[in-house]
């Protein structure tokens, strides 16, 4: 556990991406099996356990710690494993050795911990109990866990002993592991190491590449002995079992209008709508029984076929079609507010299913019939997808349509005004161009240059910053959470700010500071972590909000919600009293999107 | 109502904290002695604490503080960064109005004094920023019993428990001797973190030249001329920073991901503070190697020196004074969070300094 904990340390603050992954491939070198299976399984999410609930964590803390005052250092640090591993009582401070320094002898038996197969659910370690202590040892050192120990006891140990577990192994654990071990059981481990990075590092071992390893992905289990064998050469590929295997998808680069459009030429671009919805794959197969096999997969891999048992039962077909899930209700594409509703329910019932029928526009075609298609330029690929759906014939797939264009000018034409090129009323759902290379292949990954997104003007609003709240994460005790309010009639007369979103980003690291001082020394009053600002028709900061659309509320006072909000201006210059009224949204609201030109400057406050 | 019907007696009141200290607008104000103590803005008479910007500022009409303080603060404005000036020796009760007071170490950095207010034997004591850490360069922090302690709460969290300075030392030593090609840029506050770290470092038996930023020299070479052995210090030649192989170099806080510092060979990026306790605020400034060497009192100390003052009642500037706040509430303590604002930014300091 400790060497994995400080591999997650020396992760979180190297930023190059070669370092990282020499980091990492230095540890899968260097470490045995099970325990850099469960590492790696740790970083690309594939462990399953019962995850220790904050909550848990927060008791044992506060069986120690006055609540108030760990209240207060989680509400700065920003982060409940952190929190947990600088407060918790009764260990020496001293941070781990850096790396290539010997541990002293007796401080930490790493090297008897490390190898060991994992003892299924040791008991949890009781000081001056059990074993004697090891001669030398006055006070025998508390025993600091493998992780595979620590997979294995979540894995079998039953809920109401599981507090004992981990207490026991904060107190065995250095700062650096109390912090490691927190992040992994509460599922949280975002250390900036990505599942691809993971995985290119394990394939390095043995000269693959990251896809190499991504296709024999789906099918393995932790911890991965058979991926290291193959690897490392001491056996053979794994053979892969999934029948539908996910296929990691290819992705676009937003593009710059000022730079990007004169180095490209439109006669090698073919333009589709972007669509508003969700990325999915949809993948059907054989398994050795003969029986069809349906799967469906988000962007990043994961299976979420149960979600959508309608369009799993279009997966007749063997083979990988890419494309974009979408609400359809009598043949037209209903906005992401209403597929949004559909995705937050945790029952798919047979309600659900009528009210919010799941489609699929699918704009590739990976493999069909055994065959892989992605190596095909997307000339190609686009008139085998044609067919295949023209063949498929089910209501549920249908082909995302080409935007015809001839210069750059006519696709902005088509970008500002989607139902003016045969979009009709599904315009609604329609978040931009998508622009594909017609010679490229599909590539996984980000490839740049092959495809473009040009997403369509947000809106802009101003408003008026009411409360700072202080961000987590990379803007922990910063405030950098933002609650902005409109201006709206008083019943008796006379105007007020009424908050209608949040806002934390669109700014860079240098506003943020400036931000965060303005918060400072004008607050007005404290609620917890959260502050007042001084804000008025003459006193307080304008901050210009671009957001994708608004939605109606109950949550909100303003009765209103915008989609993503981001301060893209922070307006240092502007009276608060000429910041916008309410009805500029209410009009987005009743009017629909389309009535509203998307990057028309709305109206001003008077 | 009983208490109204006694007859009015024109007997003396006993003196009360307020009227050694209040707050106003300019920061601390001594009503009885009619002085500032580290005012943010220009004041007629200001007893300073000690040399970070956010206390010490320009252009006072009289100043008192150590005589240490006061060169600092000449070395960073100029010659005429007040009116007059008076050198407070520590441990020597100077009458100031109708007040006593005396300035006692605070253990912060060069020079850096508590200052402890007394009239009718009532003692207030602002200690201004204070650590009980150890310190090559600068008095260890004394203790001096008080009434009413005035206290920081820079690092005023449970979380915040400062490792061995030592220990920190030697992971920057180590990463050299593991990077021996990598010049190692260390940001530090230009007065005194700097110094302590050089002081620090050549404590370890490190006695190669210590390089650094333009910023740093004239505070460096202040602190040699008070008697505090740094070694070889030298400034660093724009035209030299790529052939600066394994070098250790000092700069302020705000340079280390400027331009400046990507001219070093393959910089490891290093920051000595007591923020970097927390892995977020290391990661927002692109710290790869953080070294926790703070110059203000974790949590530990703060509580230990509240109770070793024997205040009654306890005040706090700046900080975390929520937590600190509510500790002294458990100990049966009085205290209240002051609020000051201006206090707290020796970051800006130093990006003016390198300006």
């Amino acid at each position: 556990m400790n060497d994995f904990a400080h591999l997650l340390d020396r992760l979180a603050y190297e930023p190059r991406r070669n370092a990282k992954l020499r980091l990492l491939q230095d540890y899968f070198a260097h470490t045995p099996d099970p325990e850099r299976g469960f590492a790696l399984a740790a970083m690309t999410g594939g462990l399953t356990f019962r995850e220790a609930k904050p909550a848990m964590i927060r008791g044992l803390v506060e069986a120690r710690i006055d609540p108030v005052l760990f209240a207060l250092s989680h509400n700065y640090v920003g982060d409940l494993a952190e929190t947990t591993a600088l407060i918790w009582p009764g260990s020496a401070t001293r941070s781990p050795p850096p790396c290539g320094e010997e541990l002293e002898v007796g401080v930490v038996p790493l090297a008897s911990a490390q190898g060991q197969p994992a003892t299924p659910t040791p008991a949890p370690p009781h000081k001056g109990e059990g074993s004697p202590a090891p001669i030398g040892h006055n006070n025998p050192p508390p025993h600091v866990p493998t992780l595979a120990e620590v997979v294995e006891t979540l894995a079998t140990t039953k809920k109401a002993e599981l507090p004992a577990h981990i207490a026991g192994w904060l107190d065995a654990l250095d700062e650096t592991g109390r912090w490691a071990l927190l992040k992994l059981i509460t599922g949280a481990l975002r250390v900036g190491v990505s599942a691809r990075l993971a995985k290119s590092a394990v394939g390095a071992l043995g000269g693959h590449d990251a896809d190499a390893v991504e296709e024999v992905w789906h099918g393995l289990t932790p911890p991965y002995e058979g991926l290291f064998a193959w690897v490392e050469g001491r056996a053979a590929r794994p053979e892969t079992l999934n029948p539908a295997p996910f296929r990691p998808p290819m992705l676009s680069h937003p593009i710059e209008e000022e730079s990007d459009f004169e180095k490209l030429e439109p006669e090698a671009f073919s333009a589709e709508w972007k669509w508003d919805g969700i990325r999915v794959q949809l993948v059907g197969g054989r398994d050795r029984a003969g029986e069809q096999v349906a799967r469906i997969y988000s962007r990043t891999g994961e299976d979420i076929s149960h979600a959508f048992p309608d369009l799993a039962e279009a997966v007749t077909f063997e083979g990988a079609l890419d494309g974009e899930l979408l609400i359809l209700r009598e043949g037209r594409v209903q906005s992401f507010n209403v597929l949004q509703q559909r995705l937050n329910r945790k029952a798919v019932t047979a309600k659900l299913l009528e009210e919010f029928p799941a489609h699929v526009r699918a704009y590739d075609l990976l493999t069909a019939g055994g065959e892989d298609l992605r190596p095909l330029a997307y000339e190609a690929r686009r008139q085998r997808l044609e067919a295949f759906v023209g063949n498929l014939d089910h209501a549920r797939i249908d082909l995302s349509p080409l935007v015809p264009f001839a210069t750059w000018d006519d696709l902005a034409a088509a970008r500002a005004d989607p139902a003016s090129v045969g979009a009709g009323e599904d315009a609604d759902a329609i978040e931009g161009v998508m622009l594909k290379r017609l010679s490229s292949p599909y590539l996984p990954g980000r490839p740049k240059g092959p495809w473009w997104k040009w997403k369509r003007e947000p809106h802009i609003v101003d408003a008026v910053m009411m409360y700072a709240q202080r961000g987590h994460g990379k803007r922990s005790s910063y405030y950098s959470d933002y609650t902005f309010g409109v201006w709206r009639d008083r019943p008796e007369g006379g105007a007020e700010l009424v908050p209608v979103g949040k806002a934390y980003h669109g700014f860079t690291d240098a506003e943020l500071m400036k931000l965060d001082r303005f918060v400072r020394n004008h607050t007005t009053k404290r609620f917890g972590p959260v502050r007042e600002v001084e804000y008025g028709s003459e006193k307080g900061l304008v901050l210009e909000i671009a957001f994708e659309g608004v939605q109606r509320s109950t949550r909100h006072k303003s009765g209103v919600a915008m989609r993503f909000p981001r301060v893209s201006r922070i307006r240092w210059d502007k009276p608060p009293g000429e910041a916008d009224r309410i009805e500029a949204l209410e009009r987005i609201l009743a009017r629909g999107e389309r009535e509203v030109a998307p990057g028309a400057a709305l109206e001003g406050g008077e | 109502m009983g208490e109204r019907a006694a007859p009015y007696i024109a007997a003396p009141m006993p003196i009360r904290a307020s009227d050694l200290l209040t707050l106003t607008r300019e920061g601390l104000y001594c009503p009885l002695g009619r002085f500032h103590v580290d005012p943010t803005w220009p004041v007629e008479r200001a007893l300073i604490t000690h040399g970070h910007a956010d206390h010490a500022r320009s252009g006072h009409r009289a100043v008192l503080a150590t005589p240490e303080t006061l060169r600092i603060m000449a070395v960073r404005y100029g010659e005429d960064f007040c009116g007059t000036r008076q050198e407070a020796r520590l441990g020597e009760t100077i009458r100031v109005g109708d007040v006593a007071v005396r300035f006692a170490p605070a253990g912060h950095v060069l020079g850096s004094a508590q200052i402890a207010i007394e009239a009718e034997g009532v003692r207030v004591v602002v200690s201004g920023d204070y650590k009980r850490a150890y310190d090559p360069t600068c008095l260890p922090f004394e203790v001096v019993p008080c009434d009413v302690f005035i206290t920081e709460a820079t690092f005023g969290l449970p979380v915040f428990r400062m490792p061995d300075t030592r220990d920190e030392i030697r992971k920057l030593l180590d990463s050299v001797a593991l990077f021996p090609e990598r010049a190692h840029i260390v940001g530090a506050y230009a007065l005194g973190k700097a110094q302590r770290v050089m002081a620090l470092l050549r404590e370890a038996g490190y006695d190669r030249p210590i390089y650094l930023h333009g910023a740093m020299e004239k505070l460096t070479e202040l602190y040699k001329r008070e008697g505090i052995p740094l070694g070889e210090t030298p400034k660093v030649v724009a035209a030299e920073r790529p052939k600066l192989h394994g070098a250790v170099v000092l700069c302020p806080p705000s340079t280390i991901q400027d331009l400046w510092s990507r001219k070093f060979p393959d910089p490891v990026t290093s920051f000595a503070s007591g923020w970097m306790r927390v892995r977020a605020r290391a990661r927002q400034k692109g710290v790869e190697l953080p070294l926790v060497i703070s110059d203000h009192s974790d949590w530990p100390d703060l509580c230990r020196t509240i109770r070793e003052t024997g205040a009654g009642e306890v005040w706090v500037t700046h900080g975390q004074e929520d937590a600190l706040v509510h500790w002294c509430g458990t100990q049966g303590i009085k205290a209240r969070p002051l609020h000051m604002l201006g206090y707290g930014d020796e970051e800006v300091e130093s990006a003016e300094a390198a300006a």
